[in-house]
Order: structure tokens, then sequence, then C-alpha cells
């Protein structure tokens, strides 16, 4: 149900963005002040979102340990898994930023009832595509900035002369736009074919998934199908970011839907779980290295709470204690 | 075992296809052998926990008391405010489908809400309806529904079925600690007199006797007399064991079990003989009787209240540093919360074996140490004489207990034991041991009687992991540091694998120990005969 | 809170990573000017419509250079019934004479890097080749 809706969504998204780009009025409307205030959400709406992680406290130091603790000298431990210090912390949050390192673990069960037993296998798929998910997208944004400065920077030029190795066509077949597109598809195929994910799956998870698709599908069809003036693109972009907006009608109109479907989910993004991406780095589970009993951490709440002092309970148990001939503090209780 | 328990081969026909109603659609159905019986009156009073009341889980009307709505959000806001861990959990899942398996749960009940997602998810639906825009504006299509009874009811269901493993957790590409979601959810609960007896209970009577069995002083002596006589039996020699000993160098902190149940109680004798042989200048407390702590599996501020003893102890002792024994949740709680909550300890010194000299620097904050680590290091300093073929009656596996491994890391040392006790040691498939344990299904308070299906249920993988090294190397013991494991899994293995006992490390331990002027040993610490006996005379 | 300070920390970096484009180009004193062109020298006309050569030029020398190298067809209609020959450095930049100042301006604006040049002359850098092909030490590099 959520699949069809999320998609009736992004449909009418798509085409609102597709038509507002034939109308000169609309073209305007998002090519300038569309823009703006996605950015605008998007950059107060990540701040505010990290800002309220960061003013609830961290009261307890609870990694989850996912190997061997420091402990005697000649025990080998896990570093990256189970690290001790700040620096092997830092080893294992990049491990966990750039390779999903625990997704990695991902195994997927499976129980034969004769026997009956219960069989684990690995399961790097879901890894695979999440991971070439990600990297193609950072490659696909750092390629944009071709887009976004003037003169495009050396290292950009450089990133799409190894996207675009193979020299298929022209223009060149950039690698990370297909891998991006296919990696999403795959993600969502899984999404709609494990029954459990399909069952989980909110509004939330298919709207982004289809949302990125829409964008990259009509990025991809914008640099090698429908075409367009790619100077008035520079130029729409360039005039956003100096704050001197302008836009060409040379530009066509599914350039105007692109961009219009990008500046939805700059918008949506703070208030949607795709802030797993600053999220991670918060992560209590992964940023706190397991040396609880070496160094101590400290609870800025930590209150006094109601116990049973040795007093109270010497005074509870005193027949008891002398009469089992044990040791007590106070010879003389308080008997009345 | 209860007639109501269905057959194994009943038992695992598990469907996982999900139903096609969606989740929020879908009531819970309190079915007898699946939830635990709620936490009597007289203990709730005790402790000072609201809304006192008898009531059961089945009654249609659970007597909330009557703002409970308004109860339960705000604690969740002040929740939300004082654990980022709870406040992140509930913002960043991207319903991957990564832990879903995961969950022993899950895995051996099919049910669709113990997959930890969604089991995050009957909080989160929650905190999107009240605490997020997006949640009041769309409602149903943002995942968010309104909090009604019937929401408690499944959280109750579903947060006393989740056992705080954190296996999820290990899989889970964002950290996603689900035993987090339910020390919450549990938490929130309490807030409204909804609680199990079997949590409550151990709570009431550890915070009154000292330990979770309510045992009284005298019991205490009389329980640890009865190991020195029986020991004694065994082994011809007579252990002393100081108990409230001022001035001691190390006070050992144990689960009361070790003294008080079976499996346990072998462990118990091992211990004992390991510190005779040794000489340790030690002390045992019966007001600190208690190394676990089922605060943890109510709410934070009762753990707190409970762990408040060992230090309080360990400073009118005025011992040096701390010896804890073999358990598992009491080790989550040593390890990552006493000394934020109770310390810090500067009245004690950095533990250092005074038979090695070992300085156990990685607890020099906290001062207490595991007892693997103290008896891997005298092994491995050659300190102690060790004849493993006493052990030959046993083929062993291992099995870790979710917390020394999920939430300290304690993989290694146990293992080293093992493999310098006995001489027949095999390890369970990779996917079932190390970070990636099952639990026994009966952690976090859920150990009892009348949710017996739920155990086995959960149970159910780990049990099939020993009995695929039942079936392939023999294996006749599973060895263990939990002393929730060695009370319940012994049912769990005669129900799912039938012909594996369970003991403690320290147990192989008092049996392999050489001790000074012992008599020839017979038998094992079970009194059971040992084979090397056959054998020799074989020879 | 220690933390509170790295999350700050991270947080700063993040949104002044994030809006580079943004105080870099203003720094940088960027106008979003589209760059200017060389005029063609033989006139207006040109084998496409403007609209067309401006989006898809390079499908066009794309299919040119299959139909010349596979076909060994030269003969273009353009849409106007024109004749052409379809040949880069005959036809296209014997109009738009300078690749500097034509084809190159929108190229490096737009951070496009064709591989026409791979194997193809600019005319005129050829000119100048073919005037320095007197001297020796040119002789090799001539070819």
């Amino acid at each position: 149900m959520h699949a069809w809706t999320a998609l009736i969504t992004i449909i009418i998204l798509a085409v609102a963005g597709y038509v507002g780009g034939q109308l000169s009025a609309t073209r305007v409307l998002i090519g300038t002040i569309v823009p703006y205030v996605a950015i605008g959400i998007f950059l107060v709406g990540i701040a505010w979102r990290v800002i309220a992680w960061a003013r609830s406290p961290v009261p307890f130091r609870i990694p989850t340990t996912c190997g061997q603790q420091k402990s005697l000298p000649w025990i080998k431990r896990a570093r990256f898994d189970s690290p001790f210090t700040p620096g092997e912390t830092i080893v294992r949050m990049l491990l966990e930023v750039l390779l999903f390192r625990s997704l990695f673990r991902n195994t997927r069960a499976e129980l034969r009832r004769e026997g009956p037993r219960l069989l684990y296998e690995e399961e790097k798929w879901l890894w695979l595509g999440a991971l070439v998910f990600h990297w193609s997208m950072l490659v696909v944004l750092l390629r944009h900035l071709r887009f976004f400065r003037e003169p495009t920077p050396a290292i950009v030029l450089l990133l799409q002369r190894i996207d675009g190795f193979f020299q298929i066509g022209a223009p060149v077949v950039y690698w990370t736009g297909v891998t991006m597109l296919a990696a999403l598809g795959y993600l969502l195929w899984r999404r709609l074919k494990i029954p459990q994910v399909r069952y989980v799956s909110l509004f939330t998870d298919y709207f982004a998934l289809y949302l990125l698709m829409a964008i990259a599908g009509s990025g991809i069809w914008l640099r090698y199908f429908t075409k367009t003036d790619i100077v008035g693109v520079k130029q729409l972009t360039l005039g956003l970011m100096t704050f001197t907006p302008v836009v060409p009608t040379t530009v066509a109109p599914l350039f105007f839907m692109h961009l219009f479907l990008v500046s939805v989910l700059l918008a949506y993004f703070p208030f949607s779980k795709l802030v797993h991406m600053p999220g991670i780095f918060l992560s209590p589970t992964r940023n706190l290295p397991n040396n609880s009993r070496a160094v101590r951490h400290i609870n800025p709440w930590n209150y006094p709470v109601k116990v049973h002092t040795y007093e109270e309970w010497e005074e509870e148990f005193r027949d008891k204690l002398i009469a089992a001939g044990l040791p007590l503090d106070k010879e003389s209780g308080n008997h009345v | 075992m209860s007639e109501q328990v269905p057959k194994p081969e009943e038992l695992v026909q598990i469907d996982y296809q999900p139903p096609a109603k969606p989740w929020m659609d879908v009531p819970v159905e309190f079915r007898r052998g699946t939830f635990c019986y709620a936490g009597a009156k007289k203990n709730v009073e005790y402790l000072g926990f609201p809304n006192p009341r008898d009531w059961q889980p089945m009654d249609e009307d659970w007597k909330l008391p009557p703002n409970w709505r308004e109860i339960i959000l705000e604690g969740m806001r002040d929740r939300l405010q004082k654990f980022r861990s709870f406040r992140l959990f509930m913002d960043i899942c991207v319903r991957c489908g990564a832990c879903a398996d995961k969950c022993h749960f899950y895995l051996g009940s099919g049910d669709p809400k113990n997959m930890p997602v969604l089991r995050a998810e009957l909080i989160r639906s929650i905190y999107r309806r009240y605490f997020t825009w997006t949640g009041r504006l769309f409602g149903r299509l943002a995942g968010a529904r309104d909090l009604t009874e019937d929401v408690i009811k499944e959280w109750f269901y579903y947060f006393y079925q989740c056992t705080e493993c954190r296996r999820c957790s290990v899989f889970c590409p964002y950290g996603i600690d689900t035993a987090e979601i339910t020390m919450i959810g549990r938490e929130l609960l309490n807030l409204v007199g909804c609680n199990i007896n079997w949590a409550l209970e151990p709570a009431a009577n550890c915070f009154r006797t000292g330990n979770h069995l309510g045992i009284q002083p005298h019991g205490f002596k009389d329980s640890i007399e009865f190991a020195i006589d029986e020991l004694e039996d065994l082994t011809g020699v007579r252990v002393e064991v100081p108990i409230a000993k001022k001035g001691a160098e190390v006070l050992f902190i144990m689960p009361s079990a070790d003294y008080f149940a079976s499996p346990h109680y072998y462990t118990l004798l091992g211990y004992l003989l390991l510190f005779h042989q040794i000489g340790l200048d030690y002390t045992v407390s019966p007001y600190a009787s208690e190394g676990g702590n089922f605060g943890l599996f109510i709410s934070h501020e009762m753990m707190k209240r409970l762990n408040d003893k060992i230090y309080r102890e360990a400073k009118r002792l005025k011992v040096k540093w701390l010896l804890g024994g073999e358990c598992g949740h009491m080790w989550r709680v040593l390890h990552q919360y006493m000394d934020t909550m109770n310390g810090p300890a500067d009245f004690l010194e950095v533990p250092k074996s005074p038979i090695t000299g070992t300085v156990f620097e990685h607890a020099k904050s906290t001062k207490m140490i595991h007892i693997c680590e103290f008896t891997a290091d005298l092994i491995r300093h050659g300190k102690i004489k060790l004849d493993p073929s006493r052990n030959d009656h046993w083929v062993v596996t291992y099995h870790d207990s979710c917390n020394t491994s999920r939430a300290m890391g304690l993989l290694e040392e146990p293992r080293y034991i093992l493999r310098n006790v006995c001489r027949n040691f095999y390890e369970m498939p990779e996917n079932t041991i190390r970070e990636q344990t099952f639990c026994c299904g009966s952690g976090s308070g859920l150990g009892t009687d009348e949710n017996l299906e739920a155990r086995l249920r959960g149970g159910l993988p780990r049990a099939n992991a020993v009995k695929y090294v039942r079936d392939r190397y023999g294996v006749n013991l599973l060895a263990c540091i939990c002393a929730i494991d060695k009370a319940t899994l012994p049912t769990l293995l005669e129900y799912w694998c039938p012909g594996v006992e369970v003991a403690g490390v320290h147990e192989l331990v008092g049996n392999a120990l050489v001790v000074d002027g012992e008599k020839e040993r017979t038998t094992d610490l079970r009194g059971q005969p040992l084979r090397r006996k056959e054998v020799t005379a074989n020879a | 809170m220690r933390d509170r300070v790295w999350i700050t920390l991270g947080l700063i970096v993040f949104l002044v990573g994030i809006t580079y484009p943004i105080w870099f180009n203003n720094a940088a004193g960027v106008r979003a000017e589209a760059p200017v062109l060389r005029k063609p020298v033989k006139g207006p006309n040109c084998v496409a419509p403007l609209e067309y050569m401006r989006a898809s030029h390079m499908e066009l020398l794309t299919a040119w250079r299959d139909e010349v190298v596979r076909q060994g067809n030269r003969r273009f209609v353009a849409f106007d019934g024109r004749t052409y020959t379809m040949s880069l450095s005959k036809t296209c930049l014997d109009c738009h004479d300078n690749r500097a100042e034509f084809c190159d301006r929108c190229h490096s604006y737009a951070g496009v890097s064709p591989y026409c040049w791979d194997c193809h002359v600019d005319p005129r850098q050829a000119r100048t080749v073919r005037a320095w092909a007197g001297r020796p030490q040119a002789e090799g590099w001539a070819r």
C-alpha cells in the first residue's frame, strides 16, 4: 500500500516539476525560490536535528563490543571491533561510515524443519547494494561540482576522467550514475521482494527510494537522452550560488524537474530517516571506546537514589546475624 | 515441564510469512505460555513503584492510572532528554531489515513484532505521533499512531519478549541497540505499573536481603558451610571461606544462584577450591551477596539502587579490590554502569593479582575484574597445577553469554581456561558464538515457568547450535559463565537436544585443579565418577 | 560536556563543507555569466538549428564519425537542404575557426573534456605547426 502511495506522490511531484519547467512563471519559481527555500530548510533542519541529539547526554558508556576486549596483555584484542583508545574508536567509526562494517557481518538465517536445523549464510548483497549506492551518490555529487564552481576544479575533472574511464559514447558514460540507479533499483527490489522487509516498510522508505531514483533517472536522462544547454544550467546554478539568480530560457523542462526533485529531497532530508547520515556519527554503541572499567564515564544527571544501606540491613537482620555468629558493626541494636 | 508446551516437532513449524494485515492493525494476543505474570502487588509496593494492584496480563482491564497517557508521554519526553541513545534510535532507523533474522525470538516464533526493527517501531510510532511534526501532521502515512491501551499491552508483550541481548545491534549499520529501546520501554511501562513479577520479585528480594533469591544472612552462611563440607567429602581438603572479613584483600561477589541453585553450585565449589589452593586473601559478604542485578531489567534507577551495595560493602570491609564471579548481565552492569552510577571507587586500589603480580590496568577505575580474567592470568603464569584429564568424561562446548560478549568483549579468557582444563573442546558454528552468540532466550528476567513456550522458542537458535556439536562431536557439556544460562539452559537443552548438561567454567577448573593435600579424586565436583579411572586401569 | 564540542565542530565542518560552492564563489567574485563565443566566420547557417547544436552537437559529431569511418560516406544533407562534407576539421572548424575561443570556452566552462582532440588537430594549431615544419627540431612533432 505504502509502495503505491509513495509512487503516486513521486509521480505528482515529478510532473509538477516538469510542467513547472515549461511555464515561464513557474520556471522562475522552481529555478530560484524553491531551491533557496530547500537549501535553507536543509541547513537549518540538519543543524536543528543534530543539536537536538547533542542536547541529550550519553549517560552511560554502552558500546556494542564486537570483538575481544583489552584485558590481559597476552590476549590478542580486536582493536577496531572492540576499541579501547579514542584512536581505535575513530578507526571503528571510519570503518562503519566508509565501509559499512556492521552491515558486512550480515547473515541470512534459514530454518530447515527436518532436524530441525538453523543455517546461517553470508548475505552480502544488502551490504554491497548499500555501499555501491552511497559511494556512487558521493561521486555523483562531487561530479556535480562542475556546475557549482567556476572554473571547474581540477580534482573534479580528474574524477570525471576516472568515472568515464571507458569512454563509451558521447557524452561519455559515467559509471557512478548507472551504478547509483542500479543499486537503488536493487534496494527497492529487495524491499518489495523480501516479505519481512516489505512488512516493516513505511511510506518514507519507498518515498526516499523513489525520490532518489527519480533524481538519478532524470539526471541520466538529461545527460544522455533529452540533453539540454548545460551552459545555461551552469549559469543557473552559479546564479543561485552567488545570489544573482538567472533562469536561462534555453534550459529544458526536464532539468527543472530534476532541480525540483532535488529541492524536495533537500527539504525532506532533515525530517526523514535520511538523517541517519549525521546520526551514525553520534551512535553511542559505536562511537565510544570499550574502556568502561579503565576510565570512568560521567553521567551528568546521575542523581541519588533510595538505597538499602548496610546499617539498615544490619538492623533488619540483627537477630539472624547474631544467631549465625556473623560479625556485626554495631554490637547493640536500636531495639525498643 | 508443563504439559501445555507442544512437542519440538510441533513447535518448530514456524511460519515466517508476515500476516496480510499491517502490523498496526494486528492486536496483541496473550496466549498462555508466551508471557510473564504481572508484578505482585507486595513487590511493587515494597520497591515504591507506581500503581500497585492485583492484575494479570490476560485481564481485559489493566487498571491503569486515569492519567496513564500523560504519564507515558511525560516519561518519554523525560527520557528523550536524558538518553541520546533513545532519541537517536527513534530517528535514524532506515528499516533495512538487517536485524530481522538476528533475533532469537523472531527465529523461534516467526512473529514479525519480534523483529528488532518492529519491536522498536512499536515505540517509534508513538514517538512520531507525539514528538515529531511529520507524525502529528501525516499520522499513519508518517508511521505514527495514537497511544491507546492496546499499545501499552503490545509494549508489555514485546518488551517482555526481548532479552536485551544486543545481538541485533551487532548487525545494525547504525548500531541501533534494541536493548536500549527495550530498557526504556520497560521503564515507561513501570511508570504505569505494568511489570513482570519474575523481574520485580528478585529485585525486591535483592533490595531487602542483598540477593535475588531472598537468602538471609544465616541462610547465606549455611550455604557456604554446606559447600565447604561438600568439598571436603569430594577432595579431602577443608577450605576456609571468610564471611564479611574486614581488611581482606579481595571482596568476591558472585550471583546468588551460585550458592543456592544447581548446576551453579558446582561452580561455587570450583571458586572455593581455587581460592584455597592459591591462598587468596578474600571474603564474601551476605550484604553484597548478589552480583546479578535484576534492576537492569526494570529501570536504570532500580539498577543503581541494587548495585549500590557492592561499592558500599567494599568500602565498609576495607578491601583493596573486587573480584566478580560468573554471571552475564551482572557483568553488563559492572562493566558498563557501576562506575558511572556508584563510583568513583577511589577508596579501592587497582586490582593486582597477589599470586602473579599482574596489574589489571583495564579495570583501573572500576577496580573490579572478572574471575575468568583472574584465572586465565593464573594459568598463563603457571601458578596452578591442572589435570585436564579429570574432565575427560566431558566433551565440552562453550556458550558466550550475551552480556559478557556484546557488552564487555570477554571472549578469549574463558576459552583459554577451557583449553587448559579439559581436553575435548569444540566450538559451535561461528555465527552462533562470540559477538554473534545466541541468547538462551530467558535472560532479562524472562526465565520463569509461565512463559516456557516463549523461552523454548527464543532458545531454539542456541539449542540448535548445541545440537549441531552434540551430533557432530558428541558434545555432552555446555560450559558458560552466566547464572541465567545455568538456570535455564538445562530445560532448553533437555527439550531441544537432550544429553547435554550445563556447567560453569569454574566447575571444570575445580575438577582439573590439583589441590595440595587432596585425596585421589574419583569423582568430579558433581560426584560423578571420572572416566580416567577406567582408562588408567586398562593401561 | 566534551562531546558537545566535538558534535558542534563536526556540524560546523559539515555546514561549511556543504555550503562550499556558496561562500567560495562569492569570495572569489564569480559571476553567473555565460562564456562569450567567437562568431562563426562564414555567416549564420549551421548544419543544424542552434537549439539542437547547443545541447546535442556531440551526438551529431559522433554520428558523422561513424558514418565516415564505417560507411565511407562524407555527404551530409542538412535540415535546410544544404549539403555539407562530414568533417570536423574541414567543415566545423572551417567556420568556427578558433577552437580556443569557441569549443573550449563552453567545454571548460561546463567542465567537459571531449575526446575529439585525442585524434583531431585544431587547424589553427596545425597551421602553426606547418609554419614550424621547416625547423629541424620540430619535424617529428608535426606528423
